[in-house]
C-alpha cells in the first residue's frame, strides 16, 4: 500500500493546500483556463444537512447534538445553513426543537440560517423565535402536493402569498423550492414546462431565489439540461438553484450540467444525510463534501474548507451511529489524515 | 419492488424520447456508447474473497444476456501475483461466447500472451502507466521498459491477428506521484497506439480526478490519439466518476469502462469504492437519450447474482434505489 500526501491533499483544504504547494495555485489556474470559461467562477453552497438531512434520518438527534452541528458548520465557511423547520412537531417530530435550536445557535456573521416555514404559523413562530430568513416548499407535482401537504399546487401557493407579503414588509427575505422538478414518485416524468411555470409563481410573488429539487434523484443530465432550459425562460439563472439528489448516483453529473447552464447556487448536505423517504435503504441528499471537491478540483471557488466540513460530517455520523455516504469523506478516512 | 424498477426502465424510455432536443446543455453528445464491463476482471481481482470459478463463470453468462458488447473475462497473470484470477484457463473455457461479443483478457506479458491464445482468448490488453513510480511499484519496471515489453506482445498479437487493447492508469494522478502530467499520458498513450493497439482506455485508478483535470488530460491526449480511439475508466473513489464521464462524453469519446455492481474497490484506500457502477452509468446514458445495447434489468440482476456470492452490498445506487430488500 502506497502512502500518497500530494494526492490526498487534493481532498483537504484548498487554503491548506497551496500554503503548502504555491505550485498549485498555478496548476489550478492552468485548470481553469482548460475549461474555457464555461463555468462559474463561485459557487455558492446551500448546506441542507440540519434541516432536509436530519428531518429525512430515523433517528432522533438530540437538540444539544444539532446545535453542535450547525456550530461546527458555521465555522467551515458556509454562507448558508438551514437551521430547522418551522412545522408542526406532530408531522416532523425531528423538528420539534426548532425554537431552542434557532436561539442556542451560535449566528455567525457570515452566514445565513433560514429556516422553513409552510405557513402563517410556522412563519410567525420562526419570526418570534429569531428568524432572519425563510424558506417555502411548492411542488411541480399535483400528486405529491396533495400527498405530501395535502393541497393542490394552487392552494400551496395561495398559503405561501400569505407568508411571502408578510415576510416582505418584515424585510425578511423568501427562498423558494420547487420538489419534484425532474419527476415524481406517484406520477413519473414531470414537463420541464409545468417545473417552469410553479418556479416563476414564486419567483414573481417576491422568492429572491429558487431552489430546483430532483426530490427521488431519477433526473439525469438529459433531464436536467431539458428542465432547466425551459426554466431559465421564465426566470434568470441568477436566481436559481439545484437540489439534487444521490439515490440513482446522478447527483453531480446533474450538477455538472447546471454549472454549464450558468446555475452558481447548489444545495447539498453534510455527509449526505437525509435518505430518501421513497425508496427505503437509499441514499437522498448529495454529500456537501463531494460537491466541495468536484468544484474546488475544477477551480471553483466556494469560501468552504473542506476539511472543516468533513469534521462536521464526522462528528453527526458519529452522533447518529451511522456511516457518511460521502465518498470524499470515506476516501479521506483511510488516509490517515484524522 | 417489481413495480419500481419497471418504472425506472419505463421512465428511462420514456425520458428517451423527451430528451432528444436540447438534451446535452449545447454539447453534442455521442448517439452510442460501447461500455467495456470490466466487472470480472478488475472488478473481481480487486475483492477479496476468492471467487469459485462456477461463479465467475455464471457471472460473465449473465453479462453476455444483459447485451453487453466487451466484457473483460480474466487475467492472464501468474497466479502468485493475482491468486483470484488463477482459474483463468478454466474460466475461459468454460464460458458460454455469444456472438456479437468480445472477452478480452488481460496479458501482461509473451508469456500470459500464448497462454491466452492457448485457451481461446481472440482479444487481448495490456497494462501502462503514466507514472514512473506506479510502475515500478505494480509491475516493476520503468514505464519504458514495460512499454518494450507490450511490443513483443503487441507483435506476436499482430501476427496471430489478435487485436489488441491498451490501457494507461493513473491518468489524472498517481498515490505515490500525486499530480501526473497530461503530456506524460499523451505520450503513454500515444506509444500504445502506435505499437498497434486499437484502442487505448485511461484509467483514473484512485479516482481522483475531477471534470477540470479530465478536460485538460483528454485535450492533450487527443491531439496524439483519434478521439474514437479513446476510452475513459473511471473510478468513484471520490465520487466524480459520472460527472468524469459526462465530460469525456462532451468531449467525444464514446467508449466508457464500468463494473456491474461497482465491483473492485481501491487497493489505495482500503474501505473506498473502486470502479464505478456499471448500472449507474447506462442509467445516465439512458437518460440522455444514448444508446447502449444494454438491458439494465438483467444487468441488476447479475449484479444481484455477484453481490450474493460474495456476500457484500452492491456499490451501485441504482441497484440499491431499486431493490427494496
Amino acid at each position: 500500500m502506497g502512502n500518497f500526501p500530494t494526492t490526498v491533499k487534493h481532498c483537504l483544504s484548498y487554503e491548506e493546500l497551496i500554503q503548502d504547494y504555491p505550485w498549485l495555485a498555478r496548476w489550478l489556474q492552468e485548470e481553469k483556463r482548460a475549461l474555457t470559461h464555461e463555468y462559474p467562477e463561485y459557487v455558492k453552497i446551500v448546506e441542507v444537512g440540519p434541516r432536509d438531512g436530519l428531518q429525512n434520518e430515523k433517528e432522533m438527534v438530540p437538540t444539544g447534538v444539532k446545535i453542535q452541528l450547525i456550530d461546527m458548520l458555521s465555522e467551515t465557511g458556509l454562507p448558508v445553513i438551514e437551521a430547522t423547520s418551522f412545522v408542526s412537531s406532530k408531522w416532523v417530530p425531528q423538528m420539534a426543537d426548532h425554537t431552542e435550536v434557532l436561539q442556542a445557535i451560535h449566528r455567525s456573521s457570515h452566514v445565513r440560517y433560514p429556516v422553513l416555514t409552510p405557513n402563517m404559523h410556522g412563519f410567525q413562530d420562526a419570526v418570534a423565535a429569531g428568524a432572519t430568513e425563510v424558506a417555502v416548499f411548492g411542488s411541480a407535482s399535483e400528486t405529491f402536493s396533495r400527498k405530501n401537504i395535502n393541497c393542490s399546487i394552487d392552494e400551496s401557493i395561495l398559503r405561501f402569498e400569505e407568508v411571502i407579503c408578510t415576510a416582505k414588509q418584515r424585510q425578511i427575505p423568501v427562498r423558494g423550492y420547487v420538489s419534484c422538478a425532474l419527476g415524481c414518485p406517484y406520477e413519473g416524468p414531470i414537463e420541464s414546462t409545468k417545473v417552469a411555470e410553479v418556479v416563476k409563481r414564486l419567483y414573481e410573488l417576491g422568492c429572491y431565489e429558487v431552489s430546483l429539487g430532483d426530490t427521488i434523484g431519477v433526473g439525469t443530465p438529459g433531464s436536467m439540461a431539458k428542465m432547466l432550459h425551459s426554466v431559465k425562460k421564465e426566470v434568470p439563472s441568477s436566481a436559481l438553484a439545484v437540489h439534487c439528489h444521490d439515490t440513482y448516483g446522478q447527483a453531480l453529473a446533474n450538477i455538472l450540467t447546471a454549472l454549464q447552464m450558468g446555475i452558481c447556487t447548489v444545495d447539498s448536505s453534510v455527509a449526505g444525510l437525509g435518505g430518501c423517504p421513497y425508496a427505503q435503504g437509499a441514499s437522498g441528499n448529495v454529500s456537501t463534501e463531494d460537491v466541495l471537491y468536484m468544484l474546488h478540483g475544477m477551480g471553483i471557488k466556494t469560501g468552504v474548507d473542506l476539511s472543516k466540513v468533513i469534521e462536521a460530517g464526522d462528528f453527526i455520523c458519529k452522533a447518529l451511529n451511522r456511516k457518511t455516504n460521502s465518498k470524499v469523506a470515506q476516501a479521506r478516512a483511510q488516509c490517515g489524515y484524522n | 419492488s417489481g413495480e419500481v424498477r419497471v418504472n425506472v426502465v419505463e421512465w428511462g424510455s420514456g425520458f428517451l424520447m423527451s430528451v432528444q432536443d436540447g438534451a446535452s446543455a449545447g454539447k453534442t453528445l455521442p448517439e452510442r456508447v460501447k461500455i467495456v464491463e470490466v466487472g470480472p476482471r478488475d472488478g473481481l481481482q480487486n475483492e477479496k474473497t476468492v471467487v469459485p470459478s462456477e461463479v465467475k463463470i455464471h457471472l460473465i453468462d449473465m453479462l453476455s444476456e444483459a447485451g453487453l458488447s466487451v466484457i473483460e473475462a480474466t487475467s492472464f497473470v501468474s497466479p502468485k501475483w493475482v491468486p483470484q484470477m488463477a482459474d483463468q484457463v478454466e474460466v475461459m473455457m468454460g464460458i458460454h461466447r455469444r456472438p456479437g461479443v468480445s472477452y478480452p483478457v488481460l496479458t501482461p506479458n509473451l508469456k500470459g500472451f500464448l497462454a491466452a491464445v492457448n485457451a481461446g482468448a481472440a482479444e487481448v490488453a495490456i497494462f501502462g502507466a503514466a507514472s514512473e513510480l506506479f510502475s515500478k511499484k505494480n509491475i516493476n519496471c520503468s514505464v519504458d521498459e514495460s512499454l518494450q515489453r507490450f511490443e513483443v506482445v503487441t507483435k506476436a498479437a499482430k501476427e496471430a491477428g489478435v487485436p489488441v487493447r491498451g490501457y494507461v492508469s493513473c491518468v489524472l494522478g498517481c498515490p505515490y506521484e500525486g499530480k501526473v502530467s497530461p503530456d506524460k499520458v499523451a505520450q503513454v498513450a500515444k506509444r500504445l497506439y502506435s505499437m498497434g493497439c486499437y484502442e487505448i482506455s485511461l484509467g483514473d485508478t484512485i479516482g481522483v480526478g475531477t471534470p477540470g483535470g479530465m478536460t485538460e488530460m483528454l485535450q492533450a491526449v487527443s491531439r496524439e490519439v483519434p478521439v474514437n480511439a479513446l476510452a475513459v475508466h473511471c473510478h468513484d473513489t471520490y465520487g466524480q466518476a459520472l460527472a468524469n464521464i459526462l465530460i469525456a462524453l462532451q468531449m467525444g469519446i464514446s467508449v466508457v469502462d464500468s463494473s456491474v455492481a461497482g465491483l473492485g474497490g481501491c487497493p489505495y484506500a482500503q474501505g473506498a469504492s473502486g470502479n464505478v457502477a456499471t448500472e449507474d452509468v447506462v442509467y445516465m446514458l439512458h437518460g440522455l437519450g444514448i444508446q447502449t445495447g444494454v438491458d439494465l434489468p438483467k444487468l441488476m440482476d447479475a449484479g444481484a447474482f455477484i453481490c450474493r456470492s460474495l456476500n457484500k452490498k452492491t456499490s451501485s445506487k441504482v441497484a440499491q434505489a431499486t431493490c427494496k430488500l
